[in-house]
């Protein structure tokens, strides 16, 4: 007996807390319960002016400074190295894709992109006005270091 | 059996040579002229059902493949609602080359026929030599389709983007390139580009 109230204290003190912790999560839904439709945020306009921004952090994959509708990236064709390849690059003076990207998993270099690197969007992403949703307190490694310099010894 | 044949054509052939009896000149005239509008109007309105949309994609072929892939794309839906048909990119507008088009396009219909891309599989089997058949087109007539509606003289660079601009004020203005140099496949899914010019 006592060890079915101690099972239904448990299982409602969980659900209670569940309930809780649910109303304070940050969803997409904005709070709002299951049998409702949130309002979806407006689409973000995707930045078309070829300025690149800053990386966040050292490995960070480059963010695309322009527009990328309809571009195909198949078995086909790949729109993207039909201007950043290495071997098209001169001609379109977009920057050549990393060398990383030519080289299989065993560091061996290819002739051609890698099969595990050949899916740009994978990894690179359109530059848009968006807002951050969540602040973000991430610091950058160099400032880490200088701060780290900058502060008396003890 | 041919002397019958022949007698009759020879009959005709006097009827048509020998000046009318019963009939007014003005009769003729005004008959033959009514008679005219009548098959020129419904000879183009046939040819203009041909060219609509409803009539390309009435076959499967049609229907399940390019002009599936045409929906998620520019020209068949976008933020002013401006959008193309079929034939606005694959016939052509003047009416001597339409009409040479078309005769062309008794070939698609033995296509049909004998179902020569009837399953997607064959559809892709062929799609390179389609493909290479309209940029070859194209190429040909410097890019004529595209131009119906994106005229060139009319091309204001400051609001393209610094790339395309840079691109259509030299390349294109030069003459050296045309539309379909660079925009295949903005319409359809491409074949397999190895090898071909400016892709990977």
């Amino acid at each position: 007996m006592n060890k079915l109230i101690t099972a239904v204290f448990v299982s409602l003190s969980v659900l209670i807390t569940s309930v809780v912790f649910a109303q304070n999560t940050a969803t997409l839904r904005h709070g709002l319960s299951i049998d409702q439709d949130a309002e979806p945020d407006r689409m973000p306009v995707v930045q078309n002016d070829d300025i690149k921004r800053k990386r966040s952090y050292p490995m960070q994959p480059p963010t695309i400074p322009h527009k990328i509708d309809g571009y195909r990236v198949d078995t086909n064709s790949n729109k993207c190295l039909s201007c950043h390849s290495r071997n098209l690059s001169s001609d379109s003076q977009a920057p050549m894709v990393s060398v990383t990207h030519y080289m299989d998993r065993d560091g061996n270099f290819l002739a051609s992109v890698s099969p595990r690197r050949y899916f740009c969007s994978q990894c690179h992403v359109v530059q848009t006005n968006a807002k951050p949703h969540v602040e973000s307190d991430f610091v950058d490694l160099d400032d880490l270091l200088k701060a780290a310099q900058s502060k008396p010894k003890e | 059996m041919f002397a019958k044949l022949k007698n009759t054509l020879l009959h005709y052939w006097g009827v048509l040579r020998r000046p009318a009896v019963h009939y007014s000149l003005g009769f003729l005239v005004m008959g033959g002229f009514i008679a005219g509008i009548i098959f020129w109007g419904g000879f183009n309105t046939a040819m203009e059902a041909t060219n609509s949309e409803a009539f390309c994609t009435g076959c499967h072929e049609m229907e399940t493949n390019v002009y599936a892939e045409l929906k998620g794309t520019i020209h068949f839906t976008n933020r002013s609602g401006v959008r193309a048909i079929c034939s606005d990119c694959h016939v052509p507008h003047e009416w001597t080359a339409k009409m040479a088009r078309k005769m062309q396009a008794s070939k698609e219909v033995w296509g049909k026929i004998f179902g020569t891309i009837d399953t997607r599989e064959k559809f892709l089997d062929k799609r390179l030599e389609l493909a290479q058949h309209e940029w070859a087109r194209l190429k040909a007539n410097d890019s004529l389709e595209c131009r119906n509606c994106h005229n060139f003289d009319y091309m204001d660079f400051t609001r393209q983007s610094k790339r395309a601009a840079e691109q259509h004020s030299t390349s294109l203005a030069s003459g050296e390139k045309t539309c379909i140099d660079c925009h295949k496949g903005i319409a359809h899914e491409l074949p397999d580009m190895e090898g071909v010019e400016g892709w990977q």
